[in-house]
């Protein structure tokens, strides 16, 4: 990396993992100024967030990255509320990643990941709506030599109340923008949201209706070629090489490039011809000592993690395994969870254009900064000369967030073809094969009760892999990856919701060869299945209900409780459920939101699943917008139950075997249960996150209520491998 | 060279005969509301209506296309009329990241045209699209929301 801008003092550091692999720049609020600073149209911001147009237009700039999860939306509503202008006429846009830097990262940070959208921003861009309302009856005051306390801004209008006049932001907006800001600002307190809080539309639907959305893979330039690649099948393998004569005859093949040590790449007219030829060129690999690996070698070492002599503690308290020596009642099951791709709708896709002087970047991203760094990376030009466009995300899950690898392609193709726009796009099977993986672990669980079935200690063995080791090694604390623990944690974002008086919670770090990455929820997936699957043995055990086993265990954690509850309740918990419907239960925490869910099937056959219904609720702290919020439970759980039923991915000779929807299924609309969401935001701080932390109560309720139709635990995902299916 | 007819225009395309109908819609034509997602045939993010039928355009040659009535989700909008569909969609607020859409709206037109009233079991029958997103109880209720509005 050559570019580090220089420090200002008052900026907050953020660290290289959370910028995206090399940007350590500072983050400089800049809530305005004398200086008016000009958007291209010639229109003034009011704060780096707000252009507001002479025809009432507010045009609000954001940093993250829209999905899906709603967080544009969110976020120009919280902007909006604070600046009290008329929704209807809010519009939004992207700076780029180049702006901000140029701009001391006016913007703040552009990592959209981790549920951090809304949750980690939303103070400043609510001051920085305040701040231009301020600055706009300011103004009007100015003009009408009034005191601002005598006027009042709604709707885009400011009001002298006494004698009734009335200015329109579009009108003020200029006055407004040469004024100094205020120091400090007062936000509104919730209790009085009129914008945000409300179930608003996206501002997004419309150009997804029609066609008229332009995603990464639509993205066109004029003389633009377009891209095929291939990459080693095997992880950490190299490219030998390549004959490119068979092929470069073919229609319209313009080069054939190598990118990087690993992969070869066709550049044609149309994509389909790059394809084409790529399909017949003949490549040779040089594949490596990781094409012995297979996956029943992985398994065995991930059993073997059970018994490890090393392990991290990630919590702890008392002595469990003294405690389970003296129990009354030792009960003790394993558990086990695969690797899964992303699989976003969108196969990954970037377009560079690359001079000796200048290199662009168009792309969908979750993180337009880490796309930058990329790009600087691979282009080998300082900041000043690069930038990347950001596009729509036909789906990130995480793939598109700390992993740029495609822009950095991308790039490499642009390279070798000074001055011509080239896009490169994946293919299905390139996207499924060279993925960054759900991490694999499995998990060994010991729990003792006393005579009473009480619970009395509890040891949980993670055994497998760790993102952070291989993605953010900066991360780490004394080797041990503390995100392994999430919703076992004592406290912080992800804390257990049980008191057990003997805790034991480890991982020993088994890390093969294939990438992991964070896939949408990260480690809740498998931890919430392994202690919640598990308390349900325990209660079982115990001869108790799930439900008053679970709450016994919860008088110190309300938050995580009253989730539990409002689940119960919804379901009937407790009275009888219509003939042949069965329930489960689950709760967790993630991202500083308390999930729950109650999960009603019916059986067929012994192995064939119907879910009726789910009823989910989630406490994220504030709730910006309660339907979107609605979308994205109903959403994670398809995700969520996509991986129990259908998802894994296995390794063959050290690649993966899963190479599209064919082997990699996902759920369908004839398998979608009927999703009842409670959105119960109890406020507090910090706020909680949402597109992430429902996705993994799901799972856990389905298995349990499978394990109250059948009496049969199923310890392991996913379920077509027991031969369990959707009816 | 081959003559397409595409939102009822007839359309001359320099392509290989056997290159399948999504490159072409999208590359040749330069309508990319049509999106590719597997190439399989799995996903159903490259539905269109061909002769009204909905059909996975990344399963099918450029040729049997030819003298057939293609309908990409850019068409769907008769004379600037939003098809009820479109409407339904936007009135509940279906797509998240949007990018299955496309197709999912296409999956959905020609179900209502078959049948203008489905059940859900019609809806599972018919609707066997991919969001990896998850819309499908907000395309659930938009389809009967569009069924009751025709």
């Amino acid at each position: 990396m050559n570019f580090i801008p220089k420090m200002n003092r008052r900026s907050f550091i953020v660290g290289t993992a959370a910028a995206g692999g090399g940007l350590a720049i500072g983050f400089d609020l800049p809530l305005g100024g004398p200086q008016v600073i000009r958007a291209a149209d010639d229109s003034p911001e009011l704060t780096a967030w707000i252009v507001i147009r002479p025809d009432d237009t507010v045009v609000i700039r954001m940093a993250r990255s829209e999905m899906g999860q709603g967080t544009i939306t969110g976020l120009a509503q919280l902007v909006a509320e604070e600046l009290e202008c008329n929704w209807s006429k809010v519009t939004t846009e992207y700076p780029t990643p180049g702006q901000s830097v140029a701009r001391k990262r006016a913007w703040g940070d552009f990592s959209t990941g981790g549920s951090r959208g809304i949750r980690m921003s939303h103070e400043y861009v609510r001051k920085a709506g305040a701040t231009a309302r301020t600055m706009l009856v300011q103004a009007a005051a100015n003009q009408w030599k009034v005191q601002p306390a005598e006027c009042v801004a709604a709707n885009s209008v400011i009001t002298h109340t006494g004698s009734g006049r009335k200015v329109t932001y579009g009108k003020i907006a200029e006055a407004a923008a040469k004024l100094d800001p205020p120091k400090d600002v007062t936000l509104k307190d919730p209790k009085d949201w009129k914008i945000a809080g409300k179930r608003l539309k996206r501002l997004d639907t419309a150009a997804k209706t029609n066609g008229k959305m332009i995603y990464g893979a639509d993205f066109k330039m004029p003389g633009m070629l377009n891209a095929a690649i291939k990459q080693c099948p095997v992880f950490g393998g190299k490219l030998a090489s390549f004959d490119e004569a068979k092929i470069s005859g073919m229609k319209g093949v313009k080069r054939v490039v190598k990118v990087g040590d690993n992969a070869v790449a066709v550049v044609a007219d149309t994509w389909w011809h790059a394809k084409s030829a790529l399909d017949k060129l003949p490549i040779t690999w040089d594949e490596g000592p990781n094409a012995k690996v297979q996956q029943a070698a992985v398994n065995a070492r991930l059993k073997a993690g059970f018994d490890a002599e090393q392990a991290f503690v990630g919590n702890k308290n008392g002595d469990a395994k003294a405690a389970l020596a003296g129990a009354t009642k030792k009960v003790e099951a394993s558990y086990a969870y695969p690797w899964l791709n992303h699989a976003a709708m969108e196969p990954l896709n970037a377009t560079a254009l690359y001079t000796p002087d200048k290199c662009e970047v168009w792309c969908g991203t979750q993180n337009g900064e880490a796309a930058f760094a990329a790009t600087l990376a691979a282009s080998g030009l300082p900041a000043n000369n690069c930038d990347v466009h950001k596009l729509m995300l036909g789906g990130g899950f995480g793939r598109r967030g700390a992993f740029h690898d495609y822009v950095t392609q991308a790039v490499l193709i642009a390279k070798q073809m000074p001055g011509t726009p080239v896009k490169l796009l994946w293919s299905r099977e390139e996207d499924m094969q060279h993925g960054a993986y759900h991490p694999i672990t499995q998990c060994k669980l010991t729990g003792g009760l006393d005579a009473d079935g009480n619970l009395v200690a509890l040891h949980a063995r993670i055994s497998g892999q760790s993102i952070l080791t291989s993605v953010r090694p900066e991360a780490l604390v004394n080797g041990m990856d503390p995100a392994t623990f999430q919703g076992f944690a004592a406290t912080g974002e992800a804390a257990i919701g049980y008191s057990v008086p003997n805790l034991l919670v480890e991982h020993a770090m088994y890390n093969p060869h294939v990438p992991p990455g964070f896939w949408r929820g990260v480690n809740v997936n498998q931890n919430a299945i392994y202690l919640e699957c598990f308390m349900d043995e325990l209660a079982f055990e115990a001869k108790q209900d799930p439900l008053e086993f679970r709450r016994k265990l919860m008088s110190k954690h309300p938050k995580h409780l009253g989730v539990l509850n409002a689940v119960a309740e919804k379901a009937g918990w407790g009275k009888p459920a219509p003939q042949g419907i069965f329930r489960g239960i689950a709760q967790h925490m993630g991202y500083g939101s308390y999930v729950a869910a109650v999960a009603e099937i019916s059986v067929i056959d012994g192995n064939k699943i119907k879910i009726h219904r789910i009823i989910g609720a989630t406490d994220p702290g504030f709730a910006v917008n309660p339907a979107q919020i609605e979308r994205q439970i109903a959403g994670s759980f398809v995700y969520g139950l996509s991986a129990l039923f259908h998802g894994e991915c296995t390794v063959k000779d050290g690649r993966i075997v899963q190479d599209n929807f064919d082997s990699y299924n996902s759920m369908r609309i004839s398998e979608m249960p009927k999703v009842e969401a409670i959105v119960m935001p109890t406020g507090g701080t910090p706020w909680g996150g949402v597109g992430e932390p429902t996705i993994c109560v799901a799972a856990p309720a389905v298995l349990n209520a499978y394990f109250a139709a059948t009496g049969k635990r199923v310890r392991s995902v996913p379920l077509k491998n027991e031969k369990i299916y959707f009816a | 060279m081959v003559r397409l007819n595409i939102n009822g225009k007839s359309i001359d395309v320099d392509v290989e005969a056997d290159t399948p109908l999504l490159w072409v819609i999208r590359e040749n034509v330069g309508l990319t509301g049509t999106k590719y997602g597997c190439g399989i045939a799995q996903c159903g993010a490259c539905t269109v209506h061909i002769n009204g039928v909905a059909t996975r355009s990344c399963g099918m040659q450029v040729s049997e296309a030819v003298g057939k009535q293609i309908t990409t989700i850019e068409g769907l909008a008769k004379n600037g009329a939003q098809h009820s569909v479109q409407k339904a969609w936007i009135e509940n607020d279906v797509p998240q990241c949007g990018y299955c859409q496309s197709g999912m709206i296409m999956a959905a037109a020609a179900l209502l045209k078959e049948k203008p009233k489905p059940t859900d079991a019609d809806i599972d029958a018919a609707i066997t699209n991919i969001c990896r997103c998850g819309t499908f109880q907000q395309v659930r209720e938009a389809i009967h929301m569009a069924a009751k509005s025709a």
